[in-house]
Order: C-alpha cells, then sequence, then structure tokens
C-alpha cells in the first residue's frame, strides 16, 4: 500500500507502508550507520524523531532477544530503502516489519533514501509527517508541535529507581555487594548497554529518573556519577544542571553525549543545535591531549559551543575530525569529564569501551 | 626521497591485475608527496609502466641480482614492499635476507619485514593470536596411534584429517565422531610415508568474512570496508562471490569481528593496509581468524573500488609516515582518510573464470584460487547488483537461467536430474549460482538448498525473490547515483556513479568512473 513522507517544506516522497497503520510525525533525521538499526530503534535519544538508515537493505538479520536498549521503541518512525521480509540470523525472532506492527509504529519503505538524505543534509533537520494519503500527511504536520520544543527527557526517564546486576534490572531494595563501588546514573534517556558495560567494568549501577534532585542523589553515597545520553535540547532541562552544579565537585563525574552538554551547561557554557547532526558508528574523534584518532559511535543533534567554555571551569579535550566540533570536556577542578560521543556502541565500534574501566578505576581510587 | 617500487610482473591465474592497480596508486601517491620513484616491473602490458607514473622506469626480470642492479644504480633512499603484491613482497624480503638493503643502505617503508614474516610464518602468526586472545582453527600433529586415542576426547567435530606425505591427500577425510577419528586417522597413519597426519577443526559451512583495515605509525586504525563471502568456507575467497558490505551479520557481530581485526593489526604493527580472513559460525558467536594479508591484497583493490576509499594511495602515505589524520579524504575534499566510510549501496563481486578457454579444466573451486579476473558491481539492492554482475561477466547466459541445468526442449536438451543437479548444488564450481537458482525453481525450498550447500538463507531468499519476480536486464537503469564514502552526509565531487533505477540521481560531474 502507498504511503506519503511530507516535509514541512512541502517536499513529498512516496513510499509503501512498513510497520503499523495510522500515521505519524517527528523530526526527520538520518544515521549512516551499516548495521544495529535495532539498538537504533530502540535507543530512548531518538525520541520525537523519524529515522531515515542510509544504508539501503535494513531488517536482514531479522530482530533478536538481546539487542533492545530499552523496553520500548523510541522513535516515531523509520525510513527505509528495502525491509527485509526473510531475514537470516541464528538469533533473528521475527522481522523488522513484524517488530513494528507489534509496537504499533508507523514506517515507511521504498524510499530512496540517499535522494532524501541529502536533501536533508542541505536543508537541514526538519519536521516531517507520514500517513497513507498526502492530504492526510498535510493535516498531521499542520498540528505536529516543533521538536525544539517539547521535553522528552522527562518522558523518557525512568519513573522508578532501580539497580543493575548481572541479570539486568532489580530492585531498589537489592543488596549491594560492598566490594563495588556505587555508580549512581541519572537516567535522562538511558541505552541498557551502558548499564551492562558499566557491570561489566565491576562497578553497582544505581538508575535514579531524571528529577532526583542533589542531595537525594548524595543521600545513595555514590561513588560516582553518570550523566547519562538523551533526548531533546540541553537548555531546556534547567533543572537537571542545577543538580549537575550542585553535584560539580562532591564526586567524579562522567557525562556521555546529552551528559556532554549538561556538563557544558553547568559551567557556564552553552549548546548550539547541529544543522542536520551526528549519527552513526563512523565518526572519527582526536583526543587533543594524545593526538591518538578514535572511530566513534555518535547520536546527537546538538553540540557544545567551544567559544562559551573560555573562562569556565571545564577545557576541550577532543574534537570531531570531521567539522571541528566539540566531542570531549574535563573540568580538572572537580574531576568531572563528559564525552560526546558513545562509548557503549550499541551500535558502532567498540573502540572507545576503555572508558567505563578508567571510570570504575577512578572511583575506586577514591574508596580508598 | 627517491623512493624504489616493485612491481607485481606477470599477471597470472589467482590474480586480478589488482597488483597494477594498487602498484599505479601508489607511484601516483608517492609522487605527490615529492618522492623520486624508481620502478621495476617486468611487465610492460601495465598502468605502472606508463610513461610518467614513474620517474626511472626500469623493464627488467624480477629477481634479485637485477634489483641489485638497479639499487647500485640509483642507490634509492627506501623500498616500498607492500604494495606489489606477493612478489614484490617475497623479493624484497629476499633483498633484506641477502644483505643487500643494509649494503646500500636503504630502509624499507610501511609495514616491516619482521611484521608480515610473523603474519605470514604460520606458527609465529599461531602464537601472536594466542597471546593477545584471538581464536585460530585447533590443530594437532598425530604420530602414533596412542597420541590418537589420547586426541578422540579433545578433537572438535567435525575435524578433518590430513596424512602427510602421501600422493594427492589419500587417506585424508572428515571425521564426524570419535569413531570416524580413529578409523580415518589410524588407516591414515598407515598410509603417511612418515606415519604423520595432521588434524584440524573443520570449518566447512562457516561464514567466511573479510575486514579490510588500515593502520598508520601513530597506530591509528580504521576498517575500509567488510565484506561477506556468499560461498561458505572451503573456497578460495578470489573464487568466492562476495558481498560488501556484509549483510547476515547483526551490529554486535559486524563489531565483534571488526574489534579482532583491529586488535590483530594492532598487534602485528602493520603501517598500511592489511587484510583479515575470518571463519564465523552460523548459529553461535564463535569465530576463528583464518589469515591475514600484511599489504595490499587483490580484495583490497575490491573493497577500495566498491567504497570509493583510495586504499593504496592512503597506504603509501602511511609508508612515508603520515598519518591517517593528516591525510585528506579526495573524495569528499573537506574530511580526512581517518574515518570507515559508510555505504548507501550494496555490491556484488563474481570472479571471472577461464573455464570458457580451459574446456576441459576442473571447475571444483577449493582452497587454490581459480579465478583470472572479477566483475563488481554496484546497485541499491543486492537483486539489481547481482543481476548486473552477471551480466558483466559476460558468459552465455545473462540471468539466473543456465541450459545446463534447465534443459532447452527447443535444442532436445533435458533438464539435469535431481540428483545431478543435487551434487551441482553441494559442490563449489563456477556455476553453482545458477545450480542454487534451479533448485530453487525447483522448489526445493530455501532451507533444503541451505542445507545442502550451506549458503545462507539470506542469499537463497533474494535468489529465489529474482526468480518469483522474473527480473531480467531489460528494465533500463534510469540514473546515476555517487560513491561519495559517506552515504550522502558530505558534500562530494568524486566523479565515480553507479547506474540504479531510482529517479533521483546525483549531478554528474564528468563521466570518466561509471560502474
Amino acid at each position: 500500500m502507498d504511503r506519503f513522507l511530507l516535509l514541512s517544506d512541502g517536499t513529498v516522497f512516496k513510499g509503501r507502508s512498513l510497520g503499523a497503520e495510522g500515521s505519524t510525525s517527528g523530526e526527520v533525521v538520518f544515521n549512516t550507520g551499516m548495521t544495529g538499526y535495532q539498538e537504533i530503534l530502540t535507543d530512548p535519544s531518538y525520541a520525537g524523531q523519524m529515522v531515515i538508515l542510509t544504508y539501503p537493505l535494513i531488517g536482514n538479520y531479522g530482530i533478536n532477544e538481546d539487542d533492545f536498549e530499552s523496553d520500548r521503541i523510541q522513535p516515531t518512525s523509520l525510513i527505509v530503502h528495502e525491509a527485509c521480509e526473510s531475514p537470516s540470523n541464528w538469533r533473528s525472532r521475527q522481522t523488522l516489519h513484524e517488530l513494528l506492527v507489534e509496537r504499533g509504529i508507523v514506517a515507511i519503505q521504498g524510499i530512496d533514501t540517499r535522494a532524501l538524505t541529502k536533501h536533508i543534509r542541505s536543508k537541514g533537520v526538519t519536521l516531517g509527517a507520514i500517513a497513507d494519503t498526502q492530504k492526510e500527511a498535510e493535516s498531521i504536520l499542520s498540528g505536529a508541535p516543533s521538536y525544539d520544543e517539547l521535553d522528552f527527557v522527562y518522558q523518557v526517564t525512568t519513573r522508578r529507581a532501580y539497580k543493575w546486576g548481572p541479570a539486568g534490572r532489580e530492585s531498589i531494595e537489592t543488596e549491594d555487594d560492598p566490594k563495588r563501588p556505587r555508580l549512581v546514573v541519572l537516567d535522562c534517556g538511558l541505552k541498557y548497554n551502558i548499564l551492562r558495560r558499566f557491570w561489566a567494568a565491576g562497578c553497582r549501577p544505581i538508575v535514579l529518573p531524571a528529577t532526583t534532585p542533589a542531595d537525594e542523589i548524595l543521600d545513595w553515597q555514590p561513588d560516582g556519577i553518570l550523566l547519562s545520553p538523551g533526548p531533546g535540547d540541553p537548555q531546556r532541562l534547567k533543572p537537571v544542571i542545577e543538580t549537575v552544579k550542585s553535584l560539580l565537585g562532591e564526586r567524579p563525574i562522567f557525562g556521555i553525549c546529552l551528559g556532554n552538554q549538561l556538563l557544558c551547561h553547568a559551567v557556564g557554557g552553552h549548546t548550539y543545535k547541529l544543522k542536520f547532526g551526528h549519527r552513526g558508528s563512523n565518526h572519527p574523534v582526536k583526543d587533543l591531549k594524545t593526538g591518538q584518532v578514535t572511530i566513534t559511535s555518535q547520536n546527537h543533534g546538538y553540540a557544545v559551543h567551544q567559544d562559551s567554555l573560555k573562562g569556565t571551569a571545564a577545557v576541550v579535550t577532543q574534537l570531531n575530525l570531521n567539522d571541528g566540533t566539540v566531542e570531549g570536556i574535563e573540568c580538572p577542578d572537580y574531576q568531572a569529564r563528559s564525552i560526546q560521543y558513545h562509548p557503549e556502541a550499541a551500535p558502532g565500534p567498540w573502540d572507545s569501551r576503555p572508558y567505563f574501566a578508567q571510570f570504575v578505576q577512578e572511583m575506586s581510587s577514591r574508596r580508598l | 626521497m627517491k623512493v624504489f617500487v616493485i612491481g607485481s610482473g606477470p599477471i597470472v591465474i589467482g590474480q586480478a591485475a589488482e597488483f597494477d592497480y594498487a602498484g599505479s596508486q601508489a607511484c601516483r601517491a608517492l609522487r605527490e608527496e615529492g618522492c623520486e620513484v624508481v620502478l621495476l616491473n617486468s611487465n610492460p602490458a601495465t598502468i605502472m609502466t606508463d610513461l610518467g607514473m614513474a620517474d626511472r622506469l626500469y623493464i627488467e626480470p624480477l629477481n634479485v641480482e637485477f634489483c641489485e642492479r638497479i639499487i647500485a644504480r640509483e642507490r634509492p633512499d627506501a623500498l616500498l614492499p607492500t604494495l606489489g603484491g606477493q612478489t614484490g613482497l617475497n623479493l624484497a624480503t629476499q633483498l633484506a635476507d641477502a644483505g643487500i638493503l643494509e649494503k646500500y643502505g636503504v630502509r624499507t617503508l610501511g609495514t616491516p619485514l619482521s611484521a608480515i614474516k610473523m603474519a605470514e610464518d604460520r606458527s609465529s602468526f599461531r602464537g601472536l593470536m594466542r597471546e593477545i586472545k584471538e581464536p585460530v582453527p585447533e590443530s594437532w600433529i598425530i604420530q602414533t596411534p596412542d597420541e590418537l586415542q589420547d586426541l578422540l576426547d579433545v578433537a572438535p567435530y567435525p575435524c578433518i584429517i590430513r596424512p602427510a606425505y602421501t600422493l594427492g591427500g589419500t587417506g585424508g577425510g572428515i571425521a564426524n565422531s570419535r569413531e570416524e577419528l580413529w578409523e580415518i586417522g589410524n588407516n591414515g597413519l598407515k598410509l603417511s610415508m612418515r606415519s604423520q597426519i595432521m588434524v584440524e577443526r573443520s570449518l566447512l559451512g562457516w561464514k567466511e568474512v573479510e575486514y579490510e583495515v588500515m593502520r598508520d605509525s601513530a597506530g591509528n586504525c580504521i576498517t575500509i570496508c567488510n565484506m561477506e563471502n556468499l560461498d561458505p568456507m572451503g573456497v578460495h575467497t578470489g573464487d568466492s562471490i562476495v558481498v560488501a558490505p556484509s549483510q547476515t551479520l547483526s551490529d554486535v557481530e559486524y563489531h565483534m569481528l571488526r574489534s579482532a581485526s583491529l586488535r590483530i593489526i594492532q598487534s602485528l604493527g602493520i603501517e598500511g593496509g592489511c587484510n583479515v580472513q575470518l571463519a564465523v559460525n552460523p548459529d553461535s558467536f564463535d569465530y576463528y581468524v583464518i589469515e591475514v594479508n600484511p599489504r595490499v591484497s587483490r580484495s583490497s583493490a575490491l573493497a577500495s573500488k566498491a567504497t570509493g576509499y583510495p586504499i593504496a594511495r592512503v597506504a603509501a602515505k602511511i609508508a612515508l609516515g603520515k598519518t591517517l589524520d593528516e591525510i585528506e579524504n579526495q573524495v569528499t575534499g573537506s574530511t580526512k582518510a581517518c574515518f570507515e566510510p559508510a555505504l548507501d549501496y550494496c555490491v556484488v563481486k563474481i570472479p571471472r573464470w577461464p573455464f570458457d578457454k580451459f574446456t576441459t579444466g576442473d571447475r571444483t573451486l577449493f582452497t587454490q584460487m581459480k579465478a583470472t579476473g572479477e566483475v563488481m558491481a554496484i546497485d541499491r539492492t543486492f537483486e539489481d547488483a547481482l543481476m548486473k554482475a552477471i551480466r558483466g561477466l559476460e558468459v552465455k547466459t545473462k540471468d539466473l537461467r543456465h541450459t545446463k541445468f534447465m534443459g532447452d526442449p527447443s535444442e532436445g536438451i533435458p533438464p539435469m536430474p535431481d540428483d545431478e543437479l543435487k551434487e551441482m548444488v553441494r559442490k563449489p564450481t563456477d556455476e553453482r549460482l545458477w545450480a542454487l537458482a534451479e533448485a530453487l525453481r525447483r522448489d526445493w525450498g530455501v532451507d533444503e538448498v541451505n542445507r545442502i550447500s550451506r549458503v545462507d538463507r539470506w542469499f537463497l531468499h533474494k535468489i529465489l525473490g529474482i526468480l518469483e519476480k522474473e527480473m531480467s536486464p531489460s528494465a533500463d537503469p534510469v540514473s546515476f547515483k555517487m560513491v561519495d564514502t559517506c552515504a550522502g552526509e558530505f558534500e562530494s565531487s568524486t566523479p565515480y556513479y553507479y547506474s540504479t533505477h531510482e529517479l533521483v540521481g546525483d549531478q554528474v560531474a564528468a563521466p570518466s568512473h561509471i560502474c
């Protein structure tokens, strides 16, 4: 059945239906990774967005039980060239289409994703709507709220505190192994693999809602604090930024993605929206101290304003080799640092995994 | 700096002229960096021996004697050994071993010869892999029935038994159980002139995956491209139908193997390009490292054309000491060579075999490469790329129909009987693709054809889809899209295109490189 994608500038792409029946809208962004659609679909940082996958053959290895990064589908829609109907992989349990139907996600296939991606590249990310008729898409789009005016973090953060153990989520009442340093994770839109990697690195993650005040966080007597990734414009998160401000210097802090932007705001810097963001598994990042370049997994639409950090407690430690944007900052006085990319990968390269062990090491040495 | 480059010599069966391609790119890159290039190649029918590719050109035999005379006359500062294929590499090693490089003060550029020896020597390579905890297929040398008895409990089944020093491998076989290993093994010990057999884990039926990787002297490592073979393990990758990027690996599997490949080049200390071949269990996360080519290889040429990333050019600059983040990405003109290409299309390579010329040659494919060339096709779907590649082969058939299997009533040729077809589905030959198609056409089903051939179901479903749609080469492509290394993320100006059925093409700058 025909399905239409309408962009806010009036451009229409005609495709075929994929996933559930109905219509949807969101900010249209693209990801250039060639694998990882299951992880992308469940990454909370995609809340409110319709994701174009530039690789044309999607769904080849199906959907499995292990690679979910949260317990729901996060983007509002998925835009692909071809969705595979007969996937092949030993872990595959269902097709991409079946998953989307099961979770009620309206998606579209048969799109010239290269032409669409180039359109977004030149015009910037924009709102779009998907529906079975052009007319319906128009009416959906006219009623769609602007992406930048929504507070997605409060929608995706956990409602209740929980702990993470070897088998995954555990009740907040569960006992802790005293040998494992405690990491309080401020959940602004976590991916499970961050918790998996921190557990594997030897600490005990305790996940708290993004709205948890600083004193409650410190009541947990953490050895370190993680500012998680998450969706949306960091400037809108004033209360969370205030929380981070009060935590500065109290405990070692590590930030990932949105966490990098929150740390930037907490020291008085600011952020801005990129034209079409960084979303993919191939972004080169240069460490300014070592000169080493690492290939990283990225998913962000906002970036730290480098000049705004002048005179603050933060210094820039890493830069993107492609466009020179800020990829890492550090506040030496506060034992706080953060990176704009995703060391947990899922999807993407594993080259930045050492961060987990390093931070757990820092937390442990503080306990001694 | 004066750099001595050793070319690839004659193009022989088992090559696809890839070394001429790599060598030419390297000569250009060296001269771009201000080097004076002295080139030796015995084969004048090459691009690299064209006037203007090198500053000094010698068309002489590729041997130590001539090399020494050239070195004595030209007194080059350095030798670049890793861009002329195995021939150039072997010659460089011989020159080093004979003390000639030392005598004339010639240093080697790029990957150190010691690292190359490490990668090419079976036992030292296995030792290194064990050190960095990368799995290599287990193997044992057995010389007595007692040793064989001990092995029965620890051997992985199925395993391959190869008696040493027997004619044509008589007495070898595959054992699926203790009983079979005991029987075949004892038989092999009797038949072997030195009473010695090698027992090795069998990887028949596993997926074969390759990673094309690069490393610079500062230790920056990147993957250019990964590739998945349609033919499972057992066929030389040069004789295999190959698709890029991999299609049936999930993100976790893709990056598990990528990390393994990068660990390997990091531990070897490669400075330039390298190719890592892996066997992947289709039913688990298990994998084995099969082989490493510590130089620019046939696969590099394919990966280069498949991604638009100029591997040989970048490898030459790395050899001169430049780091990946200092080298410009020529394709976009605005980014650096230190990144991993993102493809927004599918690439299919089919080898071209000379069996139409050598009609009595044995068409069975195994571990010794028989192809003399290859075709590569790019399109937005696997089906379109495959059909394009088949047409590019310029063999009798232009699609998935083949009279040998289907028969031809007008010529009185009957269809191949099922039992014969089954054998053609099982046994890798240059015609297996058409045998697979015929079996699917006869409704054997994807699972059954997968069971017999071990070709991944994903490929079989796609072939079935082509048959169902009766796709023929009649549909004309309507636009040209660009191979830009970045899936459209950055504006690019490279004149490298492929044709496709989608309506919107990329602006065609200059019609030089139409694929």
